[in-house]
């Protein structure tokens, strides 16, 4: 990637050296930014393109989703489980203040898949495969092996990145149904075995609240935040610094990039699902 | 449209022809006005000291690297002007030996030397495994080594693998970056012995990036010098030598005499002369 000269084009002493100095770091900031996104937005194009073009092979694609799909799935389902009981604990004091217990399950997995199921898969994959993508493609460019490849006729980007894109974005939700079911499990079981609300009740109010159309909009939104994870990522390993430390840096700024865009999408995608939502069912959803 | 080099090159014309190369890395120039032309056959060794963008000149020749300005041809067809499906195809004309090996950590030995030949041929795997043997028989390396990983083996030996793996294919072009950096000399003179034997078996066109002026000697039949831009004055050529090997010790220029000598005494002298300026 291309950077700028920070090399202050003025640097004569007093005020208007300074005020000089400033405009040139905020804008070599701001083409730097620039270069970046048009860098970022180049590297999305070539993924999407080998994409529709040439499907990878399968011993890179059966790797890939071993690593991202199956390595995954108790992670998530353990902290999905976690999620739903803390989400019961939360909840029962306020419900219990209204006598509306019985409410407790509506509200925990409505909760939970649309919104907190595939925040939280998206969250935990960015953590644990994210990284560790960013920190293996940062290691093969630190150590030429993604030269190797091109040099040997392999476009890279085919080779290491399409699966890994198509890993991320075809299990994530497989990976969001695995939390949304372990955290209803996780909350009723700990709303109906140590809260003792009656399960009847319990579940038919989940029932009765919970709509196909949320569970739906949980597992779409999770498509986005997959294939986000996996290229900002990849896009972070491919453009790593040299030595031990650009790798590290690269890893880090793989998850916290996935994390900011994963709660910018979903704010996005919250607002359009909405809209979409009240125009298909101008009634709106029932209330309690 | 594929760009045609100055002059159209038949089968006798030069294989790679460089055209006022210029390559920039974040504003900074790495390589200014390289003209270079090699011919089939021929083994160029590229010396010069740390930095002089010797590595940088040998990952542009195989497209890896993009020139800022000027070209490289080859076989007449400019490079940088090619689709990417042909820049591939022209790729599977190059072997590329890499300083560290490069070899990839998630792959055996076996998987390494073969990568090449499953991407491009259409060969079975009893085919490719018997290539593989040979490959890596070539280089001195026994079948037992197949199923390791590159963790697994000694500097030495990663590099061995490493030449196996880039004549995989048979190529036509070889590129040796820092074939023989960080070897004991033994070894050194092993690797050289194998660039000399590789030559021998099949008919190829090498470039060497090398500071090691044993296989500048040994091996090369034209070296060129090229000089870090840093050090240039403004307008002078960078490629300061281009000649025989024997012809390098009886050089003009004593910046290619006192390189090809390791003498230090007047670089020492430079920097005491930097240091005492800025304590001052």
């Amino acid at each position: 990637m291309a950077s700028v000269s920070t090399t202050p084009p003025n640097s004569g002493q007093g005020i208007l050296g300074t005020i000089a100095d400033l405009v040139a770091d905020i804008g070599a900031l701001a083409v730097d930014a620039t270069v970046g996104l048009g860098n970022f937005s180049l590297f999305v194009f070539r993924t999407l393109r080998w994409l529709l073009t040439r499907m990878p092979r399968r011993e890179t694609v059966l790797p890939a989703f071993y690593q991202i799909g199956v390595l995954s799935l108790p992670v998530v389902a353990l902290t999905g489980t976690f999620i739903g009981m803390v989400l019961a604990v939360q909840a029962y004091g306020q419900f219990k203040m209204l006598h509306m217990e019985t409410r407790l399950g509506a509200v925990i997995n409505i909760s939970l898949v649309r919104e907190l199921g595939p925040v939280l898969a998206a969250t935990m994959l960015a953590g644990r495969v994210g990284s560790a993508m960013a920190a293996e493609l940062g290691t093969m460019r630190v150590t030429e092996q993604i030269d190797a490849l091109a040099s040997m006729g392999a476009n890279p980007i085919h080779y290491l990145v399409v699966p890994r894109f198509l890993g991320c974005l075809l299990l994530i939700p497989a990976l969001t149904i695995m939390a949304d079911f372990m955290g209803i499990v996780g909350g009723a079981m700990y709303a109906v075995r140590y809260l003792s609300i009656d399960s009847h009740h319990y579940w038919e109010n989940a029932q009765m609240y919970v709509r196909v159309f949320d569970v739906f909009a949980g597992v779409f939104k999770s498509l986005f935040f997959g294939a986000a994870i996996a290229l900002i990522s990849c896009h972070r390993g491919f453009h790593c610094d040299p030595g031990a430390e650009g790798v590290g840096r690269a890893a880090t700024s793989a998850f916290v990039y996935s994390f900011v865009v994963i709660l910018l999408l979903d704010l996005m995608l919250a607002i359009i699902l909405d809209a979409v939502y009240f125009t298909i069912w101008p009634e709106g959803p029932k209330m309690f | 449209m594929v760009r045609a080099s100055p002059d159209k090159t038949d089968s006798a014309g030069p294989l790679v022809c460089i055209e006022a190369l210029c390559v920039d890395f974040h504003r900074h120039q790495v390589l200014r006005d390289i003209y270079l032309r090699i011919a089939r056959g021929q083994t160029v060794a590229i010396i010069g000291e740390s930095g002089c963008g010797k590595t940088v000149l040998l990952k542009t020749i195989i497209g890896l690297l993009r020139p800022t300005r000027g070209a490289v041809y080859l076989d007449g067809r400019d490079l940088a002007s090619l689709a990417e499906s042909e820049l591939t195809r022209e790729r599977t004309r190059f072997g590329f030996v890499f300083q560290q090996a490069a070899l990839f950590d998630s792959m055996t030995i076996a998987q390494n030397v073969a990568f090449p030949l499953r991407q491009h041929t259409t060969k079975s795997t009893a085919e490719i495994r018997e290539i593989v043997g040979a490959r890596l028989a070539e280089v001195g390396l026994p079948e037992s080594v197949m199923m390791k990983k590159p963790a697994e083996l000694s500097g030495g030996m990663r590099k061995r693998v490493g030449l196996a793996r880039a004549l995989a294919l048979e190529p036509e072009i070889v590129l040796y970056d820092e074939p023989t950096t960080g070897l004991d000399p033994i070894m050194s003179d092993v690797i050289n012995e194998l660039i000399l034997t590789a030559r021998r078996h099949h008919p190829v066109t090498s470039v060497i990036v090398t500071h090691d002026m044993q296989t500048a000697q040994k091996v090369a039949d034209r070296v060129v010098m090229l000089y870090p831009i840093s050090r240039l004055r403004e307008g002078k050529p960078q490629v300061i030598f281009d000649g025989t090997p024997a012809e390098l010790t009886r050089a003009a220029d004593r910046r290619v005499t006192q390189f090809v000598r390791g003498e230090a005494r007047e670089r020492l002298m430079e920097m005491r002369q930097s240091n005492g300026m800025l304590d001052d």
